[in-house]
């Protein structure tokens, strides 16, 4: 009796800590969703749709569609530096790897502030690139890199590829060996084989990656306000408007549950690709 | 509006012995912005009253807005806010109305000051400071701007080179002022037309920036700012060429107050706290250290002339800065412009 019930006492500060800081609060965001800001800001408890709705008025589902974009091009981009990065990573002798990696994830030992503001000293028109541009005898005005859309892109790709290339890494090492060797063998070049056997096979790596640049970038609101100098407003930072500057709780907890449901579906469609995958590797075991 | 940290270390020389002997010991709690008192402010008040003060800090009005609506003003026994939100405290009746007998020190104030539209009479709110909106720049840089246009409207040497406030109420108000419409204007059509051209000028920035945009005049990432006159000093500080002036069509006049909250359980202690800090001793060494201006006619007459030379904006006379329309409570048209400022940023 006593041993059957250790793993629920293990468990349980684990859940209560789940429970209290993730559970309750969203379903408080879900309930607030539904009632009517007072005019002082404050809620008025009459139950009413009319934040959802706001939520798709044009003007605020632009800012969702862009959000997306910059999100999704992050993402992408990433991915494909991500993946290079672990295919170079696994493909050097064993006992280099865990020292590639280690650097790879280097940058999250610093924070995520003071990460984001050193591309404020990179790229700022006084900014150390264009001394060195300046320096290396390059002259007339270089435009300004920062505060801009492009400026955000980098700082998202900079921040999260650490986890695109761990996402990759560990599919693209476990893979066998014999396998290429068996498509060189059976008459396909380098690229072939890597489009049609190593690529599908580590496909769920790409998928994690990119959908976890893709939800961290998509509510990030950090970067935006850093690097694009508040002129790009992305959904996180509307979000952040509506709880601290506009006072309007029920119109952000509605944009927050859309965001949220948006984050949730991007999630269960990775799990899905990643277990069709891993059903498909158990098929071919078997 | 957001304040930020200055001069510490400065070394202390505040008088107490025209302090009154303590009456008895109160916990009060004070919220300000960061750097928005002398350093030795709650200190000197403790030593002084025998109370214990606390310190803690908003960043935004709207921040210290939320938790006073959230919790009713408890918590909280004085409040350092701008005057639109001391209206809505006012409305919401979470302010204390000001008994005038436990604040002698109210005679300090500039005349002015004691009738300002948002309070005539002082009903709620003690003004702690206030001054004007208006362009900061850098004169080595950029010829002498004239007219809101100039920001709004940046000749092709200075375009990119500019920013304007974030903060929804100031960010407007420099097309409604460019435009010749009230800082409180609501009309939707004005405002479509104020909308309209902060979208175009929107393309000519380098940021919105509420913080560090005395810090970009500085390095020369950015040439001709908008900015309240107290932050320009910042830059001026660094830079002498760095220059302040109000365009033609005008600013607003923005009040910074104090309220009492209605919810506070210790009263005494928190008229003490606003009385001390309207000494004119007092009020004089905040106005020093804070470089914004006090409307407090006797700290006023007492700061160091040298200081005004170097910070002109400070000399600025009270019935100058009365020209100016106060930024008031809109109600439930600050819903609006909201909306128009996301509008702006997200073009």
């Amino acid at each position: 009796m006593s041993t059957d019930r250790r793993p629920m006492i293990l468990m349980t500060p684990a859940m209560l800590w789940l429970f209290g800081l993730m559970v309750v609060p969203c379903v408080l965001i879900l309930v607030l969703a539904f009632f009517r800001r007072g005019v002082y800001g404050g809620i008025e408890y009459t139950v009413t749709l009319e934040n959802l709705a706001l939520v798709f008025d044009p003007l605020y589902f632009k800012i969702f569609l862009k959000s997306a974009g910059i999100a999704g091009l992050s993402a992408a981009i990433a991915c494909v530096l991500g993946y290079a990065a672990a295919y170079a990573i696994a493909a050097m002798p064993r006992r280099h790897q865990s020292m590639l990696l280690f650097f790879a994830v280097l940058p999250f030992w610093s924070n995520y502030l003071v990460r984001t503001y050193a591309w404020i000293v990179l790229l700022n028109r006084e900014g150390l690139i264009v001394n060195l541009a300046r320096w290396l005898g390059f002259e007339g005005e270089l435009p300004s890199m920062l505060y801009s859309e492009q400026a955000v892109i980098i700082g998202l790709v900079y921040n999260y590829l650490p986890f695109v290339i761990l996402s990759c890494y560990a599919p693209l090492s476990r893979l066998n060996p014999d396998i290429s060797e068996a498509s060189r063998d059976l008459g396909a070049s380098g690229w072939t084989t890597f489009r049609r056997v190593t690529l599908p096979m580590t496909v769920p790596g790409i998928a994690t990656g990119f959908v976890f640049v893709f939800v961290l970038s998509i509510g990030n609101f950090v970067t935006p306000a850093l690097l694009g100098g508040g002129q790009f407003q992305m959904i996180g930072n509307l979000v952040y408007a509506q709880f601290l500057t506009a006072n309007d709780w029920p119109f952000g907890a509605a944009l927050s549950m859309v965001l949220i449901a948006v984050m949730l579906g991007l999630l269960m469609l990775q799990a899905v690709v990643a277990e069709r995958a891993s059903g498909r590797k158990g098929a071919q075991n078997g | 509006m957001i304040r930020h940290t200055l001069h510490s270390g400065v070394c202390l020389t505040v008088t107490l012995a025209a302090m009154a002997a303590p009456v008895l010991a109160e916990p009060l709690t004070v919220s300000n912005w960061d750097g928005y008192m002398a350093a030795d402010a709650i200190d000197t008040f403790n030593a002084a009253t025998g109370n214990e003060a606390e310190l803690v800090l908003h960043a935004t009005n709207e921040e210290i807005m939320g938790k006073l609506i959230a919790s009713k003003g408890a918590g909280y026994d004085v409040v350092f806010v701008s005057s639109p939100f001391a209206e809505v405290l006012h409305n919401l009746g979470l302010a204390e109305e000001l008994d005038h007998d436990k604040i002698p020190n109210i005679a300090n104030l500039y005349t002015e000051a004691t009738e300002l539209p948002h309070d005539p009479g002082n009903v709620f709110s003690l003004p702690y400071a206030w001054g004007t909106t208006g362009l900061c720049y850098r004169s080595d840089l950029v010829a002498e701007p004239t007219s809101w246009y100039d920001l709004l409207e940046p000749t092709e040497t200075v375009s990119g080179k500019t920013t304007m406030l974030a903060t929804d109420r100031w960010l407007l108000a420099a097309g409604q002022l460019a435009l010749g419409y009230s800082v409180n204007e609501t009309d939707p059509d004005k405002m479509a037309e104020v909308r309209d051209l902060l979208i175009k000028a929107k393309g000519t920035l380098l940021a919105y920036d509420d913080t560090t945009f005395y810090a970009k005049l500085v390095s020369g990432e950015a040439e001709l700012v908008q900015a309240w006159d107290g932050w320009c000093n910042y830059g001026i500080g660094e830079n002498a060429d760095i220059t302040y002036m109000i365009p033609t069509e005008g600013s607003d006049l923005w009040v910074d107050t104090m309220v009492i909250l209605k919810a506070s359980e210790h009263k005494d202690a928190a008229y003490a706290f606003v009385n001390y800090i309207l000494d004119a001793e007092n009020h004089r060494w905040a106005a020093e250290n804070i470089l914004y201006k006090v409307p407090n006619k006797a700290a006023m007459d007492g700061v160091d002339p040298a200081l005004i030379e170097t910070y002109p904006n400070m000399g600025m006379a009270p019935a100058d800065m009365l020209k100016f329309e106060q930024l008031r409570d809109v109600g439930a048209a600050q819903r609006d412009y909201s909306r128009l400022v996301s509008e702006i940023k997200a073009n």
